[in-house]
């Protein structure tokens, strides 16, 4: 408990801890996206969003429920190719390649963007078993022994090791919420995507198991390009490094997460971030 | 007639009871204006109840000791000269008659007089005691009424009564089912035990020959159970081996890859297939596939009898198609969209969801179709009847004529049987069999459910 208590104090620090802000406007751009639309059937549920994504930083999008934030988040690995009906407009390109392209593969996409989603989803199989997946079908180990090491390495990045290295053999449901939620993160981890996408991914954890997330989303942000989608301002001040608000199906205000909390430029925004709506 | 009269009055006094009771509920709040513990309706429905189960206990009463009461007062209108000298099929037969002319039916040949006294007696009678139970039912049903008024006051817990009624009633036909399947175990048993005093129950579990020999006499003939459940095995893993990986194909495609119009006409159509009475399936057996069996074989060089395991066992499996396409693809459904996005979002392919994601999660409900799927087959009769050959005889070629436990048992119990001797009382000691055999299935497949079930929560 010691342990835990002291990161969640550390990762209180929020904005304090978080990088310069101009430290991230010079990264590199890894996903720029224009003028992207969504329709649902007849429904319109994103209007021309237009967003740089910078490299191996956190960036949040925030937004009262139903404002687009997930729908965009999920155009961005294509997961609205399953849904039927989704129609997605305007483009979106991951170091320049239109991801939206006819000749892309999208399993290779998925590979190089992975996801958590929302409610930590482990399949019904052992631990070792759902982070051994998306190598075993991407055929990234060639022995057994690769494909150990895959896993050992994914899970401990994932700072879940040391609490199910006894048990690997064991179903990933049994664990508890937050270790779930991990697990899920280390089978993204695993296929080794440059991009991880998050859904999100505390919304069904206590405070405890979301502070040691939110942890390890500060650690990864130094191998990985982060997005991630929360309900929770003070998970956005907390974690991310740039921020982007949604409302009602359109990009609003969008900028170094300092300046969001602190100076937001839009009414809207202020609105939001002191609580009038949402 | 008479049934309909007892309807009306008690639909009558169903509607009188409880608008009594409910109006005198309504005074209740109007007059005292303190709080009334239950509804205006609880208190009808329990005036209702009061006056319905005085009356309902007084005509099953009648329902049930009338008919003895109505038999003696018939024997007693025969003149005593000719009742000595009727036996009793002669009595049976001048009971009929007498019934038929008290109810104006008329009777075959000439009516004797004391035929026609007698039922001009009896009717008077059926309509005295008729009128009789209905006048004490109503004073009955009134006295219920009279008392559960009295009884309503604002403190009354109707509510809680009525509930209680409820319960008992629910409980009430839930044991219906559940006696019944009591009632035919039971019955099940002990006639089989009658059998296995003709027959050793060794001879039967492990003999090879079914020869039951049908003329009666001491020689009972030989009563195997094994080429018969040789026969309905073999018919049945025939089926599965045609309706698993069509059924199952067929629902993962309705589920994963068609297109939800494509959906909404094929779902209904596949569910028709298992509205097709078997016995048309059966002629389709017979008249279609057999010969096209037989002609196939013949064009590769195949001994295969029009009538076989392999038909029956062929036209089996497409009957029980819908059963396992349907209720698996109901299973896949359920599946959690998270598992599956969770699949899609590592990069893997649908095939690959589906095999390594849908099916593993879905597999207890899917196991749950196949034995569902199984006891169907093994209690499938009429296809059998028509398409199997109805050849009792161990055997290993699913080529040839078979029969099986079903069969047999048509086939002892049709035409006339007494169950005195073990030609019909064998089919007892099948039917016992068979309800094992699917037993075992179902609790199988109930323990397959229920240890795979969380696996994804």
């Amino acid at each position: 408990m010691d342990m835990l208590a002291g990161k969640v104090k550390k990762t209180s620090l929020n904005l304090d801890s978080a990088m310069n802000p101009t430290d991230v406007l010079e990264r590199p751009i890894r996903l720029t996206a224009r003028d992207v639309t969504v329709h649902y059937g007849a429904k319109q549920a994103l209007h021309g969003i237009s967003i740089d994504i910078p490299d191996r930083a956190v960036t949040a999008f925030i937004g009262p429920s139903g404002c687009g934030k997930s729908t965009f988040l999920r155009c961005i690995n294509r997961m609205n190719d399953t849904i039927e009906g989704a129609k997605v407009g305007g483009t979106i390109k991951l170091d320049g390649e239109d991801i939206y392209a006819p000749a892309l593969d999208v399993v290779e996409l998925r590979a190089r963007i992975g996801m958590v989603f929302q409610k930590p989803n482990p399949f019904p199989k052992s631990i070792y078993d759902n982070v051994a997946y998306g190598p075993r079908i991407h055929g990234l180990a060639k022995s057994k022994s690769d494909l150990d090491e895959i896993v050992v390495s994914s899970l401990r990045k994932a700072g879940l090791f040391e609490e199910v290295k006894d048990r690997l053999q064991e179903p990933g449901t049994g664990l508890s919420g937050g270790q779930q939620q991990r697990l899920c993160i280390a089978r993204a981890i695993a296929v080794g995507p440059e991009v991880i996408l998050m859904d999100e991914p505390c919304s069904a954890l206590d405070p405890i198991a979301t502070a040691v997330i939110e942890e390890l989303i500060d650690e990864l942000r130094e191998n990985y390009t982060i997005v991630i989608v929360t309900h929770s301002m003070q998970q956005a001040a907390r974690v991310s490094q740039r921020t982007a608000f949604f409302h009602l199906g359109n990009l609003i205000e969008q900028g170094p997460t300092e300046d969001i909390f602190t100076n937001p430029v839009n009414k809207q925004t202020q609105d939001y971030i002191m609580g009038r709506i949402g | 007639m008479n049934a309909l009269v007892v309807a009306g009055v008690l639909i009558v006094l169903l509607g009188i009871s409880y608008q009594t009771g409910w109006s005198k509920s309504r005074g209740l709040v109007t007059a005292d204006g303190v709080k009334v513990h239950s509804r205006p309706q609880y208190h009808g429905s329990f005036t209702a109840i009061w006056a319905m189960v005085p009356a309902l206990v007084i005509l099953l009463l009648w329902a049930w000791f009338g008919g003895g009461i109505t038999h003696n007062y018939t024997v007693s209108q025969i003149p005593q000269d000719i009742l000595v000298s009727l036996d009793q099929a002669g009595l049976n037969g001048a009971i009929i008659r007498i019934n038929a002319l008290a109810s104006g039916y008329g009777v075959a040949g000439e009516i004797a007089p004391w035929e026609q006294a007698a039922g001009d007696a009896l009717r008077s009678f059926n309509f005295l005691t008729f009128a009789g139970t209905l006048i004490l039912a109503v004073v009955a049903g009134g006295a219920g009424l009279a008392y559960a008024r009295s009884r309503i006051t604002a403190r009354l817990r109707a509510r809680n009564s009525v509930e209680r009624v409820v319960n008992v009633l629910l409980l009430a036909c839930s044991a219906v089912a559940i006696l019944t399947t009591v009632g035919i175990v039971a019955s099940l048993v002990t006639e089989a035990f009658r059998f296995f005093t003709f027959i050793n129950p060794l001879d039967f579990f492990f003999g090879t020959v079914w020869a039951p020999n049908n003329a009666g006499g001491t020689n009972y003939g030989s009563y195997g159970l094994l080429p018969l459940l040789a026969g309905t095995l073999m018919i049945t893993a025939i089926a599965m081996l045609v309706a698993v990986p069509v059924g199952l194909m067929s629902a993962i495609y309705l589920s994963q890859y068609a297109p939800k119009s494509f959906r909404a006409v094929a779902k209904p159509l596949i569910e028709i297939l298992a509205g097709i009475p078997t016995i048309v399936f059966g002629f389709f057996a017979l008249v279609t596939v057999g010969p096209f069996l037989r002609d196939f074989g013949n064009a590769i060089g195949l001994q295969i009898s029009a009538t076989s395991a392999l038909t029956a066992g062929i036209v089996m499996g497409i009957m029980i198609i819908p059963f396992v396409s349907s209720l698996s693809d109901d299973i896949m459904n359920q599946v959690p969209r998270t598992l599956r996005d969770g699949a899609y979002g590592l990069g893997a392919t649908q095939s690959e969801t589906i095999r390594n994601v849908l099916l593993p999660a879905a597999l207890p409900g899917i196991v749950g179709a196949f034995l569902l799927a199984v006891s169907r087959a093994i209690g499938e009769t009429m296809i059998v009847v028509l398409a199997a050959g109805n050849a009792p005889i161990l055997r290993g070629s699913p080529f040839e004529p078979v029969s099986t436990i079903t069969v047999s048992i048509v086939n002892q119990l049709t035409g006339d049987t007494d169950f005195t001797g073990p030609q019909s009382l064998v089919g007892f000691a099948l039917g016992l069999t068979l309800f094992v055999v699917t037993l075992c299935l179902n609790i199988f497949a109930l323990y397959i459910v229920r240890r795979f079930r969380e696996q994804y929560e």
